[in-house]
């Protein structure tokens, strides 16, 4: 059969899967952290999806969807479990909602190795992104260095020329202070490991006083954070060495739970609640009538992944059968992102601009994160370059 | 023990029932429920090795997870070496052959029981306890801190090992495997507590002064079974890191330590069935109960608790003939 | 030096917390013979009802005795219901029905307060820091936690050597048979230790809520190290758990402090600090091994 006729043949039998498919919801399986300190990560990234279809009154483009969700409790092994489970008894083929990292790195691989599709809105570890990323693994929130390389970028702009740095001692911790230190121009004088199950940090408050640095830039999602930061106030720290963190430090979660500890602090980020788009005004405020709080980032990630797929389930009318179709419809990535810009880069993970933010107490006497300034306009990632696809 | 037969058409009926389930499965087109068996079939091989000594031999360890989590890093540091290609402490030599990898496990795990148990059953109680717990925690933490194997993350195994031209990635070859595995181990626990060794443990577990007036060396005699049992649990790790194709540091942690005691004291200690009844129910309980509802902890919890207080003896105890046959 | 004394003082604090968990465990594994994983939920619950109290009525009074309230009840409603009926059974029991506890009070806090971290305030007056010596500024409200501490072991140990509840807890902590073939009124005694160590435990999560972050599964990150405590002090032993706790706290402080930088002379930065992490949290364990091989009933056994 000469190649004309085999790609008829294919068109052919993708109309008539289509036909049939049409009828049945698109399954959507989402591995996310529901349990624990890190539970409302995932919470928010649920939501944020589970938002975007119900605006579509349950489809995405058009699509009819059923999103099934489960917990992995921040275990990898629980992940793969429910990652094969959803493949196996309910023939799922797209997949999303990992939180953290390392269970990324345990389940990703054997989501793709089954000939599935992987659209991740929130992790994006650097393993994934340079030479092992692949064809069916879409990256919708950043490369977790970008955070950092972004939050590098602000304290070199704000002009601080000593840093102390911290983070918990696993693989997105160690990624924070690499993104941190390619984007820093100054002199990096300590720098800290802390420990995943750590709550008390005085240990490392009284090193931070001793150093005497300009700046401090620290990572610690969730819990962890909010302890971090409670403790630098107590600790006197605040308002003597200003702190520059990057979106997962400071959320807010975080900001409302640290209260007056946090004001003042600068953040990096590639979302705000307050960005001035339609977009984002239709989900913050949306977000807000369905869930009775304000959205944090993660929730505009789990919206903006839902419309990516939207999108591209679009183009191709709900069938997944034909893998490299549907990927070349996520890749034009036409959707309106609530954060403005969003194209994806060559290795598949986003080229973005990010945002210098602060935390400040309005005139209503609340807590906010204001947008201050843009600090990196059309970011990729270190990585894409030894990405060949 | 002998002249009651219902214990051992118990076990065999099991056995039986876990022969015929993958072909219904497969009937029923419900192919993860042979993931899902395969994975009680591993724990229940880890928890009938420590039944072995806790029921059996009365020796409470609270660090059994070491064994397992050692089995499973021993088969994820030989395959990571055998993809980079540069030996292990310069000269090992990776692999990713199972009939290596798996006595290396057995090795690996079994030399450490015999480290850790000459130091650990100088104490006794909750001595006992506490320090088999100590030791565990440092090969813990020990793993978190390596760098080179993961850390905290973990080590990925891409493919399963090889086993003489067997697929360990097809679910029901690595599931007859396992069976197999575990059908032999369980044997293995059957012949030892029946023999004269079986009955020595027993006898220490009862009443060690008495054991030791009599002239036996108790000390070496719960040695051998602490060896025997810490390989057992290296069997299951290095099975474990095979069939997730996964190892982490959560391998080692307490809470899995206590997941295993767990599921022996809810099957019923000191019986063959027991561990595996309670493997089989633990996991069952929990993958039923989430896939029910979210907050499948709530209604987990006072279950365990029920069952302690009215099931005395564990669930063996609540099957019909049976009463009366655990060591209870 | 200076930031030696500031880490002494943090390794103390977190002793002083370790303390009050371990006081009550201690009593009650060394009165009633019961392995209670279920100490670290009551920690939390504490933590929880002050949080919630202090949110709602913006009164740290309130909180302070909303959390030891919520614990105390928390604690004899485990007792009444489940611990009084496994006294007579072995350790392995208590073990997984206490367990169970632990499952069902972590997803009831969840399914109550949900799954984000509660924050309470420090009270305004406890907010600053005051200066130990010139230079050094310390948290005021670190200082309360050691001075309540100390308050809590005097009381304790005037309680336990002055009354006649304290007499019968020494005599139980000895010899439990005998006080119960004496005719002590046992159940009573068990329900009131029960509910005293649950009370400290609440009273440590109470204090701890404006430290550390109040969440879910917080009773069991402290829960482990707390056994540690109890084991190498000496089971039922209160001044043991005093001279544990301490000890605990300042190696574990002074390990995370000190040891990643000595590393740090002798290998590539990133290394260094990883394992300097890894030893670190080991050097407890270490601790508790040594003191085991070599005095297996503990530093202080509780009848010296």
């Amino acid at each position: 059969m000469n190649r004309k006729g085999f790609l008829l043949t294919l068109t052919v039998l993708a109309g008539l899967a289509t036909s049939a498919v049409a009828q049945q919801p698109v399954k959507i399986g989402m591995v996310t952290t529901l349990s624990g300190p890190g539970g409302y990560l995932g919470q928010d990234i649920r939501d944020g999806f589970q938002l975007a279809i119900d605006l579509e009154g349950g489809k995405l483009g058009g699509v009819p969807v059923q999103l099934l969700v489960e917990d992995d409790a921040l275990k990898p092994g629980q992940g793969k479990q429910i990652a094969e489970k959803f493949m196996k008894s309910e023939r799922v083929r797209l997949f999303t909602g990992i939180v953290f990292s390392n269970v990324a790195g345990a389940v990703v691989p054997d989501i793709l190795d089954e000939g599935g599709i992987y659209v991740s809105p929130n992790a994006g570890p650097s393993n994934f992104a340079g030479k092992e990323c692949h064809r069916n693994y879409f990256v919708v929130s950043w490369q977790n260095d970008n955070l950092h390389e972004s939050a590098g970028q602000a304290a070199t702009d704000l002009g601080y020329k000593r840093a102390f740095i911290l983070a918990p001692n696993y693989q997105a911790g160690k990624d924070a202070l690499t993104g941190f230190k390619r984007l820093f121009k100054g002199e990096v004088i300590g720098e800290v490991y802390t420990r995943l199950d750590q709550t008390d940090f005085a240990a490392e408050m009284a090193q931070i006083r001793a150093a005497q640095p300009d700046v401090v830039f620290q990572f610690h999602p969730g819990g962890l954070g909010i302890t971090f930061l409670k403790q630098y106030q107590q600790a006197g720290l605040l308002g003597t060495i200003p702190m520059v963190v990057a979106a997962p430090s400071m959320d807010s979660v975080t900001m409302e739970a640290v209260g007056d500890a946090s004001v003042g602090i600068s953040v990096t980020s590639h979302w705000n609640a307050d960005f001035d788009n339609e977009a984002n005004k239709k989900f913050v405020e949306a977000f807000q009538k369905k869930y009775n709080r304000l959205p944090t980032y993660y929730g505009s990630q789990g919206y903006d992944t839902a419309l990516a797929i939207a999108a591209a389930l679009k183009a191709v009318n709900g069938d997944l059968s034909d893998t490299e179709k549907f990927r070349q419809a996520m890749l034009k990535a036409d959707f309106q992102s609530t954060r403005g810009a969003f194209k994806f880069g060559p290795n598949q993970h986003p080229v973005q601009d990010w945002y210098l933010l602060r935390v400040e107490r309005g005139s209503d006497g609340k807590l906010a994160l204001r947008t201050q300034r843009k600090v990196l306009s059309d970011h990729a990632d270190a990585y894409a370059g030894q990405c060949k696809l | 023990m002998t002249t009651n037969r219902r214990p051992l058409m118990a076990l065999g009926l099991t056995f039986a029932v876990l022969l015929v389930l993958p072909f219904v499965a497969t009937a029923l087109d419900s192919t993860a429920t042979i993931s899902l068996v395969t994975r009680m079939m591993i724990y229940a091989i880890a928890a009938s090795s420590l039944n072995l000594i806790l029921g059996y031999g009365g020796m409470v360890s609270f660090g059994h997870a070491a064994y397992y989590g050692l089995g499973g890093y021993t088969v994820g540091i030989l395959y990571a070496h055998f993809v980079s290609g540069d030996p292990l402490f310069g000269i090992i030599p990776g692999t990713n052959q199972f009939l290596i990898t798996l006595p290396a496990a057995l090795l690996v795990s079994g030399l450490f029981a015999l480290a850790l148990g000459a130091l650990s059953l100088r104490t006794s109680g909750v001595q006992f306890i506490m320090i088999t717990l100590a030791f565990a925690q440092m090969v813990f933490f020990l793993f978190v801190s390596l760098e080179m194997y993961g850390g905290d993350d973990g080590l990925i195994i891409r493919r399963p090992n090889e086993l003489l031209g067997l697929r360990l990635r097809d679910e029901l070859t690595f599931y007859f495997l396992t069976l197999g595995f575990l059908a032999a181990y369980v044997g293995l626990c059957g012949r030892i507590v029946n023999s004269r060794f079986g009955m020595v443990i027993g006898g220490i577990r009862q009443n060690e002064r008495r054991m030791a007036a009599i002239g036996v060396s108790t000390y070496r005699y719960k040695l051998v079974a602490f060896v025997i049992a810490g390989m057992g649990a290296g069997l299951a790790g290095a099975l474990m890191a095979n069939h997730a194709r996964f190892v982490s540091p959560d391998m080692l942690h307490w809470t899995k330590s206590g997941e295993l005691m767990i599921m022996v004291i809810l099957g019923g200690m000191g019986t063959l069935l027991g561990p595996i009844l309670g493997a089989i129910s633990l996991i069952g309980l929990e993958s039923v109960l989430s896939g029910w509802t979210e907050n499948w902890q709530f209604y987990l919890g006072p279950i365990l608790v029920l069952i302690v207080l009215f099931a005395r003896g564990g669930l063996y105890s609540l099957i019909p003939g049976l009463r009366g046959n655990g060591r209870d | 030096m200076t930031l030696v004394l500031e880490q002494i003082l943090n390794g103390v604090q977190l002793g002083v917390m370790l303390f009050l968990l371990a006081a009550g465990l201690t009593l009650i594994f060394g009165i009633m013979g019961v392995i209670n994983l279920a100490h670290g939920s009551l920690y939390m619950v504490g933590a929880y009802a002050a949080a919630v109290t202090a949110s709602a009525t913006g009164s740290a009074i309130l909180a302070m005795l909303a959390g030891l309230a919520a614990a105390a009840v928390t604690g004899m409603a485990i007792e009444y219901v489940v611990l009084r009926r496994l006294y007579a059974r072995n350790h392995l029991d208590q073990v997984l029905a206490t367990f169970g506890l632990i499952l069902f009070f972590n997803q009831g806090v969840t399914m109550l307060f949900g799954r984000q971290p509660l924050f309470v305030d420090i009270p305004a007056a406890l907010s600053g820091a005051v200066e130990i010596v010139p230079g050094v500024p310390y948290p005021v409200y670190r200082l309360l936690i050691i001075g309540v501490g100390i308050a809590v072991a005097v009381g304790l140990y005037l309680l336990i050597t002055r009354t006649r509840i304290g007499m019968l807890v020494r005599a139980g902590a000895t010899n439990r048979e005998m006080v119960r073939a004496l005719g002590v009124d046992i159940r009573l005694l068990y329900t009131v230790v029960f509910g005293l160590g649950a009370l400290l435990a609440g009273l440590a999560g109470l204090m701890a809520g404006p430290i550390t972050s109040v969440q879910v599964g917080m009773g069991e990150q402290i829960l482990i190290l707390t056994f540690v405590v109890v084991v190498i002090g000496g089971i039922g032993s209160i001044r043991g758990a005093v001279v544990g706790a301490l000890l605990v706290g300042i190696v574990d402080t002074m390990l995370r402090a000190f040891l990643p930088t000595l590393l740090r002379g002798m290998m590539a930065g990133a290394e260094a600090d990883a394992l300097g992490a890894g030893l670190s949290s080991m050097g407890v364990y270490l601790l508790m091994a040594l003191v085991l091989l070599l005095r297996p009933k503990g530093l202080v056994p509780a009848h010296g």
